[in-house]
């Protein structure tokens, strides 16, 4: 008798989601997002169709304000995989200079939110795998698996369809879509254990590191690069920090840390008294219901 | 009641992670996984009982405590006491947002095992929601609030987990604090219920009596005020029982076929998710339903080959052979494979607004297999509350019942009871996309392989060929009163002089006849058009080309008739006729009728039309006589 442990029966239920995906979809992509989640789905997908690799393409909707590092791993993670990598720049938001700092949410709305819907229509893509997980937020723990949007990219609550075992319902009108969330099972920690136990490469900044940062607003800062304006009197101290999740190097806030292994950062995530997405701005637009009133907009 | 209530254990971490993070990791990596559901209303204290089994395994952090202890005074309903009910319960925000109430999956892990909780509502309206979270769970628990009893509602929960095939059944007899602890209580509960639960298949059950507000029996047991108990802690219970994969492993293997990997003229692997048993090279196995058999010669992963793989995996193997083996087949153990079959008894809980419409067709997806399948009346309904019959003609939103379910050509299944995988199956609206029903197969009602489908000798291209034709249906649909009767008699006549072989059928003929039985309900519409659909069929196989004049008033149907038939030889003739034309005609006097009440579903008046959205012709009446119809007709059938 062999018995599958947790991790193996995640990975299971993950693989037979992408493969009904490529199965059934006509055009399916990947939503590359260079963070920790997406590092575990990429390493999936390639696990899931080897020896091919993944039967679609990856597409990161870019703000350009992410950290050097992930787009050092972004290319080279491409290149690894053999598939291709597909790069989406609003084009309004790059014409009037969108950035973080001047335009708050704004940013998060035109580069990634209209951005995503532009590159969806602009490929034809009729599913998109998206990184998501249910322990991520209270909002998070309903979502379906697969996802339907309209033909323009609505989420619609009261018309998700019912999830019955492993049976996925794919069929959908000309120009709808699916946004398809094979990691909606896992949880942080499972996150964690699967990068160690399978060797996944991660951008360096989960891991703790002495890197010049700011403090403004609660939040602490890295300046990744020099478009990084700084106040009057403001000076970047060095601080060793690391990053529990990764977004535009603006808007996450890093956390103080020595732990430079992944053990010692799992350590410290079961150790820490507050949840994930603290460090990230976003959730906290519009209060509670920021995340569900993002997803309604369309950004994922 | 309790004179203290258990002190709350702040949020405290394992010591091991503290200690030795390699250790606690490599402990935590072994885990397996148990799925369970949650059945109760947040009257029973399901919320509560979540919470504090969030709370109790420490997946509640510092903030989201904070908020809870801010929230819990705000508007906590165990006067300004943690009020776990508030981690769990967005019903409130649910309906300010007018989200469909749902199944929300919560997650949290023990020393010894990782859980995934579906929490679903209890109430009888979501009854469609706890039969989805129960599809994926190994176990239930059944919340019963110690002051009342074995309510109508445990018996409604008792039944649906049984039926979704949930081996393990755990009673939580809660609020054990509101009834002093009280052993007899407890005891008279479990006594009502095991009755209760022979009646309706339930052999094993294990009762807790627990208090989710204040922590009894939940991780340790017996607790101080219950030292009269002797089993295991709610905790205990779920960190020990049976995960039900391992009997599947016992049985013989099965695996649907999800996609052919075929990057390169080498290599050709079938990638699924093993459904039951196991498998390693060289064992034989058998395709179905094709029946042939082959070795496996690898099972390739992205680490290097496997040895063995087992239930639960999701993996892509290689053949010795080079068999037809495509998605919607299934790999199979070749001296125990499973059957194929096109007609089933099946329970079905129906999921969606719309009623079950005998007769109609919708997608039936069962594994990786997609057919198009109707579904008979109902041989009876089930009340879920008293599990007495009910007869009934169709389905409504969260009713179950049992039925026969046609296919349009035979798949690969087996009993519920064996495989949650080949037995249970979802159907799904044709013109909506929406998922309308799951169902669960009992058995199959004849064996596909003993109906003969033989290739006759004379084939339908001889029968053609002697008429000197192609075989075609010209299917007239349109208002009542629009004409499609007389231009349909002026094609036949044409193709008549122009020696070709026809046969006109209209709704007159027929009902006088083959569809006498029929009303003009939406559901006998439906089967109007079937049977004149497979009567065209036959016909055409025959080499005839078929003339019928139907209202055929659904999309779903015409189409189905279009699906009967091979590419191209179903043509839609869309008589357009305005419903004030066609009123205005009323040639039979039926609109007067309609209008007056006296003839009830009549297409155009109270039952619905739906124009064809691209025809192959249509016919404008307010603009052609109908012989230039007749003619234009005909010089498109033949140029």
């Amino acid at each position: 008798m062999q018995r599958l442990t947790h991790l193996q029966r995640l990975e299971a239920e993950s693989i037979h989601i992408m493969r009904e995906v490529v199965a059934e979809a006509q055009n399916p992509v990947m939503l590359y997002s260079v963070g920790k989640d997406s590092a575990v789905m990429l390493h999936i997908a390639r696990k899931a169709f080897y020896p091919a690799p993944p039967p679609f393409p990856l597409l990161h909707v870019d703000t350009t304000w992410k950290f050097r590092d992930m787009y050092a791993l972004r290319d080279k993670m491409a290149q690894k995989s053999g598939m291709e990598l597909l790069v989406w720049h609003n084009p309004e938001a790059q014409e009037r200079g969108i950035n973080p700092f001047d335009h708050g949410p704004l940013h998060t709305d035109m580069w990634k939110t209209e951005g995503l819907k532009q590159a969806l229509d602009h490929y034809g893509f009729d599913a998109a795998f998206g990184g998501a997980r249910r322990d991520e937020e209270k909002s998070r723990a309903k979502e379906r698996i697969f996802s339907f949007r309209t033909a323009t990219h609505a989420w619609d609550p009261k018309n998700q369809r019912p999830e019955l075992w492993n049976l996925y319902n794919t069929r959908k009108a000309k120009g709808e879509s699916i946004r398809v969330f094979p990691i909606s099972n896992w949880t942080e920690l499972d996150i964690w254990q699967y990068i160690m136990a399978e060797n996944i490469e991660i951008v360096p900044l989960y891991l703790a590191q002495k890197r010049p940062t700011v403090e403004r607003d609660g939040l602490l800062l890295m300046v990744d690069d020099d478009r990084f304006p700084l106040k009057p009197g403001e000076e970047p101290v060095m601080r060793s920090i690391r990053f529990r999740t990764l977004g535009c190097y603006p808007l996450t806030g890093a956390v103080e840390s020595e732990a430079d292994t992944l053990e010692q950062v799992v350590q410290e995530m079961l150790l820490t008294t507050t949840s994930e997405r603290q460090g990230r701005a976003i959730d906290k637009d519009s209060g509670g219901a920021g995340m569900e009133k993002k997803k309604q907009e369309g950004y994922f | 009641m309790a004179d203290n209530p258990a002190p709350e254990p702040r949020y405290q971490a394992d010591a091991l992670i503290a200690e030795d993070i390699t250790a606690y990791l490599e402990q935590h990596q072994n885990k397996d996984l148990l799925r369970f559901i949650t059945c109760g209303s947040v009257d029973d204290g399901k919320s509560t009982l979540i919470g504090r089994l969030l709370y109790d395994s420490k997946m509640i952090f510092e903030d989201q405590l904070n908020e809870l202890e801010a929230d819990s005074k705000r508007v906590g309903t165990q006067g300004g006491e943690i009020d776990f009910a508030l981690l769990v319960d967005g019903l409130s925000a649910e309906r300010e947002q007018g989200i469909t109430i749902d199944v929300a999956y919560r997650f949290f892990a023990t020393e010894k095992r990782k859980f995934i909780v579906a929490d679903t509502p209890g109430h009888e309206q979501y009854t469609r929601n706890m039969v989805t979270g129960a599809s994926t769970a190994d176990l239930a628990v059944i919340l019963i609030d110690a002051r009342k009893g074995v309510l109508v509602q445990t018996r409604r929960h008792s039944y649906l987990a049984h039926l979704l095939g949930i081996r393990h059944i755990v009673l939580a007899v809660n609020k054990m604090d509101l009834v002093d602890y009280d052993r007899d209580v407890f005891e008279n509960i479990v006594e009502d219920y095991k009755v209760f639960a022979k009646d309706i298949g339930i052999e094993e059950f294990t009762a807790i009596p627990i208090s989710g507000f204040k922590g009894d029996n939940i991780t340790t047991a017996p607790s101080a005020n219950t030292p009269w108990y002797e089993g295991p802690s709610l905790i205990e219970h779920l960190e020990t029982v049976e995960i039900g994969n391992v009997a599947d492993q016992a049985r013989s293997f099965r695996m649907p076929v999800q996609w052919v990997n075929r990057p390169n003229l080498d290599f050709r692997g079938f990638a699924g998710l093993i459904a039951s048993g196991e498998i390693a090279p060289g064992q034989e196995v058998r395709v179905v339903p094709s029946g042939k058999t082959s070795r496996v010669k690898s099972i390739v992963t992205l680490d290097g080959e496997l040895d063995r793989a087992v239930v639960g995996q999701s993996i892509t193997v290689t053949l010795e052979d080079e068999i037809d083996c495509s998605r919607g087949d299934v790999i199979a153990a070749a001296d125990d494979p499973p059957q194929s079959a096109d007609q089933f008894e099946a329970t079905i809980v129906w999921m969606s607004e719309e009623a079950l419409l005998p007769g109609r067709g919708y997608w039936l997806k069962l594994g990786t297999q997609t057919v198009t399948a109707t579904v008979a009346e109902p041989k009876y309904e089930i009340d879920v509350n008293s599990l007495e019959h009910l007869a009934s003609k169709t389905l409504h939103l969260n009713a179950i019942g049992v039925a026969e379910v046609t296919t349009e050509r035979p798949i690969t299944f087996e009993p519920y009871a064996d495989s949650r995988t080949l037995g249970g199956f979802i159907l799904i609206d044709k013109l909506t996309n929406a998922t309308v029903a799951a169902g669960m197969i009992h058995f199959s009602l004849r064996r596909a392989q003993n109906v003969h489908w033989q290739a006759i000798e004379v084939s339908r291209e001889a029968h053609a060929g002697l008429k000197n034709q192609k075989p075609a249906v010209l299917w007239f649909t349109g208002l009542s009163g629009s004409g499609k009767s007389t231009i349909a008699n002026l094609v036949e006549k044409q193709l008549y002089r122009m020696n070709r072989h026809t046969f006109l059928l209209d709704g007159d003929n027929v009902r006088h006849g083959l569809n006498k039985d029929l009303g003009f309900t939406e559901a006998d519409r439906i089967e109007n058009i079937r049977r004149v659909g497979e009567v065209a069929k036959l016909m055409a196989d025959a080499g005839l080309i078929v003339i019928t004049a139907f209202i055929s008033p659904f999309r779903a149907e015409r189409e189905m008739v279009r699906k009967m038939l091979p590419e191209g030889e179903f043509i839609e003739v869309f008589i357009d006729t305005p419903l004030e034309v066609a009123e205005e005609r009323d040639v039979k006097g039926l609109y007067k009728k309609a209008r007056s009440g006296e003839l009830k579903n009549f297409t155009g008046i109270d039952s619905p039309y739906e124009a064809p959205l691209e025809p192959e012709i249509r016919i404008d009446t307010t603009a052609m006589t109908p012989e230039e119809a007749a003619a234009f007709i005909v010089k498109k059938l033949i140029p």
